[in-house]
């Protein structure tokens, strides 16, 4: 069992946790001036790689998301902190 | 090629099988191809083939960054089935089976495809009203499907526990008596030999590092041996199509997880079907070997590592045990982990994305053993002809800018 840091809560079993999505998707603005195409985009694309990756996760417990960094070829976790804006 | 056949291994037998030739030749790169495919797993090898056969292509390359097979073609637990919900998907993966039953015969290898027949069992009246749905749908999309009763379906698993106390009581469920497995490996193989023998090259141990553009169109691939000229390129690389369509700067809409697979100790024969619960998502059948090859639900970390992790371990164990207590006394054998590409819809991506000239073929995420005749002849297809055959054309990447979506995920009910 694989342990995650949660920034509120300290590390908690990987079970606890839920992936959100990749960080960096911000919801593209105005409405009425977005493609189809850049919709797409928003909701369905993700950059899948390979190594050193940054994403919000969810930690079911506490309820808090949070923004993790790790590595998706060894699952190390090199930095896990609050959503900007958010005191820990 | 060598035939196979009863009189040659009789023949090979008494002279000590000392004359089979190998299976397939060891081909080394050429300067250009008419058609280059990376990946040497299932979909590649199949591509390459019917490119040979069905289109007379043959100045073809398939690229393996590692041997064939030893991606997920040779990582699953080989079940093949069409009880899908869509009749996009239908006509998919019938396509897929249909050709699977000839296959065996038309390439002269035994894929060992054994249509057993498989059960998904439901364990309330809400999961049977959704069996109903689904066998409806089948049905309508002309394929055999039918609702199962209790009776029935417990007599179709008869170690399946039905003690009073059980936690998932056995309602009934989807019958697909075409459903079945086959052998991955002999897939790979049987595939790669029959491209070989029509002048495919099948180049192992050659990674593709780049993919070369000019004006918008593909020119090449750089690889792990060197530069190979081609202006039509398929890639059926499984979960390393997203790092390989970012050379180009598509991106699509993949996840790459782990999915684990179980195989316990060999026994006698216990278990002629293959069986899905969908009360503990543990899925199930027995080898010709005798082991139990079980798996279930995806690890929900996203990751490239070939490894799966504990948690999902246990819950798919559990959920085996469960099904069938006695299992209990067995011992597990071998475990392990293929990273699957999941799609935002469950459904696969095939056709024309970025340059002029590439065609994908993935997202088969945790079920595209059984598709593999199917997506090796859809993108032959896309690559011979440069346009969609039309059981493909709904799978298009463009499906999601247009809002088609093709859920699997909410129409049959698949896990991931
Ligand atoms: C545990 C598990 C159980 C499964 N169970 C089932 C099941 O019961 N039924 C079912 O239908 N499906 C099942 N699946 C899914 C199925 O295995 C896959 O969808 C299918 O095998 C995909 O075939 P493929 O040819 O697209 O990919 P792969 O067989 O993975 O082949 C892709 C190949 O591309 C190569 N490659 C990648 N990058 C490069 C590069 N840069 N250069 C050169 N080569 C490259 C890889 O080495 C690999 O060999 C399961 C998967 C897993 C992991
Ligand atoms: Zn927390």
């Amino acid at each position: 069992m694989q342990r995650f840091p949660c920034p509120f809560c300290g590390p908690r079993d990987e079970t606890e946790f839920h992936f959100a999505v990749e960080a960096g998707h911000a919801r593209p603005e105005p409405a009425g001036a977005v493609s189809d195409a850049a919709w797409a985009a928003y909701l369905y694309e993700a950059a899948s790689p390979k190594g050193t990756t940054r994403e919000v996760w969810l930690h079911l417990t506490c309820g808090e998301y949070f923004l993790l960094t790790r590595d998706t070829l060894t699952r190390a976790v090199n930095a896990s902190e609050p959503l900007p804006g958010v005191a820990p | 090629m060598q035939r196979y056949s009863a009189l040659s291994l009789l023949r090979q037998g008494l002279a000590g099988h000392k004359g089979w030739q190998s299976a397939w030749s060891k081909a080394t790169p050429k300067p250009a191809y008419d058609a280059v495919i990376i990946g040497g797993g299932g979909h590649g090898l199949a591509t390459a083939y019917y490119l040979a056969k069905a289109h007379g292509l043959t100045r073809v390359a398939v690229l393996e960054r590692g041997w064939i097979g030893g991606g997920n073609t040779g990582r699953n637990t080989t079940v093949c089935r069409s009880n899908y919900f869509f009749p996009e998907s239908v006509a998919l993966y019938d396509l897929a089976l249909r050709l699977y039953e000839g296959l065996s015969r038309e390439i002269n290898y035994n894929v060992m495809l054994s249509q057993r027949g498989m059960l998904i069992a439901a364990h309330t009246p809400a999961q049977m009203e959704i069996c109903n749905r689904i066998a409806n749908a089948m049905q309508i999309n002309g394929v055999d499907g039918k609702l199962m009763g209790a009776a029935e379906a417990a007599a179709k698993v008869p170690l399946a526990n039905t003690a009073p106390d059980a936690r998932y009581k056995l309602m009934g469920g989807i019958w697909q008596g075409r459903a079945g497995t086959a052998r991955h490996d002999a897939v790979a193989w049987g595939y790669a030999r029959a491209a070989s023998a029509l002048g495919v090259d099948i180049i192992e141990t050659c990674e593709v590092t780049g993919i070369d553009v000019q004006d918008g169109a593909v020119t090449g691939v750089e690889t792990t041996l060197g530069p190979i000229r081609t202006e039509r390129l398929g890639i059926a690389a499984a979960g390393a199509t997203p790092g390989l369509m970012a050379h180009v700067d598509v991106t699509l809409p993949i996840h790459d997880y782990a999915l684990q697979a179980f195989v316990s100790e060999p026994v006698k024969p216990c278990l002629d079907t293959v069986l899905l619960y969908l009360g503990t998502g543990t899925y199930v059948s027995q080898s010709d070997k005798g082991e139990l090859v079980f798996g279930g639900g995806l690890d929900r970390v996203p990751t490239h590592g070939q490894r799966g992790n504990l948690p999902v371990q246990e819950a798919v164990t559990a959920g085996l045990l469960e099904m069938f207590p006695a299992f209990g006394q067995l011992r597990l054998l071998r475990q392990w982990a293929g990273v699957v590409d999941v799609v935002s819809d469950s459904s696969p991506l095939i056709g024309p994305a970025g340059p002029e000239g590439v065609f994908i073929n993935c997202g088969w995420g945790t079920g595209g053993f059984k598709a593999i005749p199917a997506g090796g002849w859809l993108l032959a297809h896309l690559l011979a002809k440069g346009t969609h055959h039309e059981i493909s054309r709904p799978f298009d990447l463009r499906r999601f800018a247009e809002g088609r979506l093709i859920d699997e995920a909410a129409g049959s009910g698949i896990a991931h």
